[in-house]
């Protein structure tokens, strides 16, 4: 920033006056504690000022709103012109209980949808597969076949409303049932809009829902690039995400660097592999980002990421249209920084995280419920946590400004060292061969569970505190009331599958997943053949077991 | 005779992968100075029971956050039963719903953590409760 010499120099004779103070008062009356850094142990100052700032260029890291770097977000007009949408993820049981769910959604105000499947649906097996045993409708929806497909999306406007599902081995599978699905109900591709999440490279780091080995996996998202960027204009193909590298115990560096890191992969990728240009693609991948409990390392890390994301798009892809730089991203609230003690106080830090990251200029956010630490979310607490959106945006004033934290000594001080050692990650994973071959030797994986490891021990030393976990703890509490998925769920899907493999056309089925095999093994787009595949009833594991076949299994390494 | 070491295998049934709690658990008694082992995720209960048994283990520690512990703890108790397996003791633990721990508990589970407990209370109950099998 530009501060005259004048003044700095007066700054500085300030500063160094009230550094005596400080001495004084800490000599009469000591700090309640030495060590004071973000939830991430990240060193934070007592103070920041002009000096801090300094060397900032204010043309190249901060400029306005809709200018690059777009560290003041993309939209020229804040969120004057449209909040961000409100997009709470959800899912449970059948096809029919979660599709009633999203009307009621939608009724109360939620302006886009998100879709959960359960863990059978997504690592990709049928819900008659044995190891689906128990699983059905715990977590999320189950989809077997299009037919369940359809009930879920029964009366949802597929032009009008955008749906973001995540998903991520299967994706070609559950995208194409989207595909299928608008075209059967008469709405072409051209018109339908969402997100599939369909980052593979975060699974192996984190969340590791994996199917196939990384580079198959990598191949297959480029498929749905390619797809998406010919035939599905608006359509994002990869949310590549942070979230859940930050609930795997990253800190929030971490996340920052593995998430842009995963999204160069994939970029690099789609420019080798398919030809693309990367401005024909470029422009539809999003992001997914984590808001944790500590507020400004939150804000910091989302301006640093359109930063950092504008700088790696314009300086090392080359891209030219702006639409590339731009990093547009859903947020969702920190369910780690939950807790199952004193389940209401979980309102409090959710709205904090809510509010740090519409302060960060999210573009999509989903709060989590105060239960979800316990179980799947109540009606009530879901209401709860959609209405905390609705009060950061229409009764606190927030949205008033744009990026109204820019300029504080403190926040672009931080910003600044996010990004500064964000880039450190970046290089060193560069200089392993790229975030597959890092992946391969383990190093993310071992970078989180040193993090994640070391945040259990400052807990349980009580040097970092969870109010209600460490602190402040009361015995004998009352219990809340929690969502019971019945147990019928297993059951009544079942029977629904067995009833439409007894219907199908087992000819077509049989030449679908021969195209498939095909496809795959000739190294061609999988996309046209899965929407095919979809449609002539094959399930998910069937489709997703020629993967297997061709491309081989991942086994966890079991890294600790 | 010297105490042997005890020896305990962290395992993940089922498909859920949020290993988190599993990793760091498996840190943790490493560092109390237990010989462990970690199975990774996605494995089956045939699968852990088979894996316990083979390696011998004292204690056989479960987790899972999807809700499908109801189902997938007492299949891996039954399942090490059916090996012969009477002297590991299980514990269990993730998001576990307080009226869910009767079920578990008569199912042969020994013990249940849920999320808030420090890994010092774990290692201590596990050293109280928890004795090495002599063999031999």
């Amino acid at each position: 920033m530009y501060f005259t010499k004048e003044l700095m120099d007066k700054s500085s004779k300030m500063a160094r006056k009230w550094e005596d103070e400080v001495k004084k008062a800490v000599a009469r009356h000591a700090d309640q504690k030495d060590d004071w850094s973000t939830v991430s142990s990240l060193p934070i100052n007592r103070l920041y000022g002009p000096e801090d700032i300094k060397d900032i260029n204010f043309e190249e890291d901060i400029a306005y709103p809709g200018q690059f770097p777009y560290t003041r977000g993309n939209q020229v007009t804040g969120y004057r012109g449209r909040y961000w949408t409100f997009r709470m993820f959800s899912g449970f049981g059948s096809a029919k209980d979660t599709n009633e769910r999203w009307h009621q959604l939608l009724d109360a105000g939620q302006t886009g949808l998100s879709t959960a499947f359960d863990f059978p649906t997504l690592m990709g097996y049928d819900t008659d597969n044995p190891k689906a045993r128990g699983e059905c409708g715990k977590c999320g929806v189950a989809i077997d076949t299009l037919e369940d497909f359809m009930v879920l999306v029964d009366g949802i406007p597929m032009d009008k409303i955008t749906t973001s599902m995540t998903i991520n081995p299967p994706a070609t599978v559950l995208w194409a049932m989207y595909c299928a699905a608008a075209e059967i109900k008469g709405v072409p591709l051209t018109k339908i809009g969402g997100t599939i999440q369909n980052d593979m490279l975060k699974e192996f780091i984190a969340q590791k829902t994996f199917m196939c080995p990384p580079e198959p996996s990598v191949k297959l998202i480029s498929d749905t690039v390619e797809f998406g960027t010919r035939h599905v204009p608006k359509w994002n193909t990869i949310s590549i995400s942070g979230y859940h590298i930050r609930e795997a115990g990253s800190t929030a560096v971490q996340e920052l660097a593995f998430t842009l890191r995963d999204g160069m992969e994939y970029v690099e990728d789609v420019i080798k592999r398919k030809g693309l240009d990367v401005d024909e693609f470029a422009p539809r991948l999003s992001f997914f980002f984590n808001a944790h409990i500590d507020f400004f390392e939150e804000i910091a890390k989302m301006r640093a990421a359109r930063r950092i994301w504008a700088k790696a798009m314009r300086d090392r892809y080359k891209a030219r249209n702006e639409r590339s730089w731009w990093m547009r991203f859903h947020t969702q609230t920190a369910g780690c920084s939950l807790t199952a003690q004193q389940p209401y106080n979980n309102v409090v830090r959710t709205a904090t995280e809510a509010l740090s990251a519409v302060l960060g200029g999210t573009q999509s956010l989903h709060t989590n419920s105060l239960d979800e630490v316990l179980c799947l979310p109540t009606d009530h607490a879901v209401q709860i946590a959609l209405r905390t959106q609705q009060i950061i945006a229409e009764e606190t004033g927030v949205t008033n400004t744009i990026d109204p934290l820019a300029g504080s000594y403190f926040v672009e001080a931080l910003t600044n060292k996010m990004e500064e050692q964000a880039w450190e990650y970046i290089h060193k994973i560069d200089d392993m061969g790229g975030m597959v071959a890092a992946i391969d030797r383990g190093f993310p994986q071992m970078e989180l569970a040193d993090a994640a490891y070391k945040f259990q021990k400052q807990i349980d030393s009580g040097e970092k505190i969870m109010v209600g976990v460490n602190k402040y703890v009361i015995e004998d509490e009352p219990e809340i009331p929690l969502l019971e998925i019945e147990d019928r769920i297993e059951k009544e899907q079942l029977d629904r599958l067995n009833g439409v493999k007894r219907k199908r056309d087992s000819k077509a089925v049989k030449k679908s997943l021969g195209d498939m095999r095909n496809a795959c093994k000739k190294a061609e787009n999988v996309m046209p053949y899965c929407i095919e595949a979809v449609k002539n009833l094959c399930t998910l594991q069937e489709i997703c077991d020629v993967y297997r076949e061709v491309y081989g299994e991942y086994r966890d390494p079991a890294m600790y | 005779m010297a105490k042997r070491r005890l020896r305990i295998m962290v395992a993940k049934p089922g498909l859920d992968g949020h290993d988190r709690g599993a990793r760091v658990l498996a840190r943790c008694f490493r560092d109390a100075g237990y010989e462990t082992i970690y199975t990774g995720c996605h494995q089956t209960p045939e699968e852990i029971a088979a894996a316990a048994v083979q390696e011998d283990v004292d204690c056989l520690g479960l987790s899972c956050m999807s809700g499908a512990h109801r189902f997938l703890f007492p299949e891996t108790v039954k399942k090490l039963r059916e090996l012969g397996a009477d002297d590991i003791q299980v514990i269990g633990g993730g998001i576990i719903p307080p009226a869910d721990f009767q079920l578990l508990y008569d199912a042969g589970l020994k013990g249940i953590f849920v999320p808030g407990i420090a890994l010092d209370d774990i290692v201590k109950w596990i050293e109280e409760n928890i004795v090495p099998n002599i063999k031999d």
